[in-house]
């Protein structure tokens, strides 16, 4: 399947290689039951290779989730078999609900109900803390 | 609405406002005495630190307010698993001001969130202290009469001592600020301060193992305690634990106007023969802990 073989959709291009799967499952797309495509490894002229997640329905994406895992990516928005719009994304300021806070000493970890919330404290170098307890978000959820 | 969790929240401006307060306070108690008539302290300790409680309860007793409140979790409504929201909610219908100090840390954060009053930290944990800061400002205010162009030394525990990072991210805001940092190679300053605060301010700094040699140089000195449980083994801390405690020996070439401080409470790490030196400021930095106390239940409260 290619981007023309979609009708009406999104197609999130320009994924950093190796990301691809955990973008599916932060997107949560394992809920969707219309065709969705996972390329890994795929070759890009201008990255080497890269991972391609088309998605045959019009769906509303998370971008905070696409912005903290990797910025680069582009959107394509497919209308009638054509690309409408292309979307960049961009380091969301506020994380809620998306990675959770390892700190055992955390609020978080005893009052489970209290929303998960990482603020972007360094933009330059990616760092996200926990509004709670400042800890830095570990490299493993990026 | 307006609470304190974190130091770094107060303003240059707002942190000049509490110590002139506060130093009203000192010179003119009479004129604070009825303040807070008519107003409550909850003092929710979920962890007992009588110290710390004391300080806050006499505080808004010398405002001529009242105070409620608990100084351990089992005898609280959290032993019975309600949450830190609910409690600051609950409590927000009887009181007209928190003071929190909770194990975890955000605790606090998340009751100032939740509160329809205000709330200050007076401890969550390992994370943040904001009153203690508070304490040691007013006593650097009053012993040295300036922030900027001083040289703070910090020795002991630099790794784990919360009070020893919110003092250098407080001071760091000033001009003219030296750090000597000193400490077991175990217990270093973890990186973070040194990028996140002091590179990032411009902060000039030195590390050393060495008291004795780093004593000259210091107008101040901030002693914090090593604990044991800190080493790997007990052959490390036998071997570094005597060239981390205070003494008069090791005071010899230090300044005439040193100001020797301590977060308290104090096991050995400074010997009970440096309490008679006019420059050992430690008990006296508890007091001044009251008095920013009073100066920020006022600001907080927004009484005059
Ligand atoms: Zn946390």
């Amino acid at each position: 399947m290619n981007i023309d073989s979609i009708k009406n959709g999104i197609v999130i291009d320009h994924i950093t290689a190796g990301k691809g799967m955990e973008l599916y499952a932060l997107l949560n797309l394992d809920s969707l039951s219309c065709p969705i495509v996972i390329g890994k490894n795929l070759p890009s002229g201008k990255m080497g290779t890269k991972d391609i997640i088309k998605i045959d329905a019009d769906i509303s994406l998370n971008t905070d989730i696409l912005g903290y895992i990797d910025p680069d990516v582009t959107i394509n928005i497919i209308k009638n078999g054509q690309i409408a719009e292309k979307k960049t994304v961009s380091l969301p300021e506020r994380l809620v609900n998306v990675i959770s806070c390892k700190n055992p000493r955390c609020i978080t970890s005893c009052e489970q109900e209290l929303d998960q919330v990482f603020t972007l404290t360094d933009k330059e170098n990616r760092v996200y803390r926990c509004l709670y307890c400042e800890t830095k978000a570990k490299e493993e959820n990026h | 609405m307006r609470s304190l969790i974190d130091i770094k929240e107060l303003s240059l401006e707002e942190l000049d406002s509490l110590i002139a307060t506060a130093l009203d306070i000192i010179d003119n108690p009479q004129k604070y005495s009825e303040k807070c008539k008519g107003k409550k302290l909850a003092t929710l300790f979920f962890e007992p630190s009588t110290r710390t409680r004391l300080s806050f309860e006499a505080a808004m007793y010398e405002l001529g307010g009242n105070v409620l409140g608990f100084s351990e979790a089992s005898s609280s409504s959290a032993a019975k698993g309600e949450s830190v929201s609910d409690t600051a909610k609950m409590i927000s219908c009887y009181a007209d001001i928190i003071a929190m100090r909770h194990p975890k840390e955000g605790a606090p954060l998340v009751a100032a969130m939740n509160a329809t009053i205000p709330v200050v930290n007076a401890g969550d944990g390992g994370h943040n202290h904001p009153t203690q800061t508070l304490a040691d400002l007013l006593t650097i205010k009053r012993k040295k009469g300036r922030f900027d162009n001083l040289t703070v030394g910090l020795c002991g525990d630099l790794k784990f001592g919360r009070t020893v990072h919110s003092l250098i991210s407080a001071l760091s805001r000033y001009a003219g600020i030296k750090f000597v940092l000193i400490s077991p190679e175990e217990l270093r300053i973890p990186s973070y301060v040194k990028t996140d605060v002091l590179d990032k301010n411009g902060i000039e700094y030195v590390e050393t193992t060495d008291l004795t040699g780093a004593m000259p140089s210091l107008d101040i000195l901030y002693m914090t305690r090593v604990q044991k449980e800190r080493f790997f083994n007990e052959e490390d801390y036998l071997r570094l634990k005597d060239s981390y405690i205070l003494n008069p020996q090791k005071l010899e070439n230090a300044k005439s106007d040193l100001c020797i401080m301590h977060p308290l409470p104090r096991v050995n790490e400074i010997s009970v023969a440096v309490d008679k030196d006019p420059r050992a400021c430690y008990f006296e930095q508890a007091l001044n802990g009251k008095y920013m106390r009073m100066a920020l239940i006022l600001m907080l409260l927004g009484i005059k």
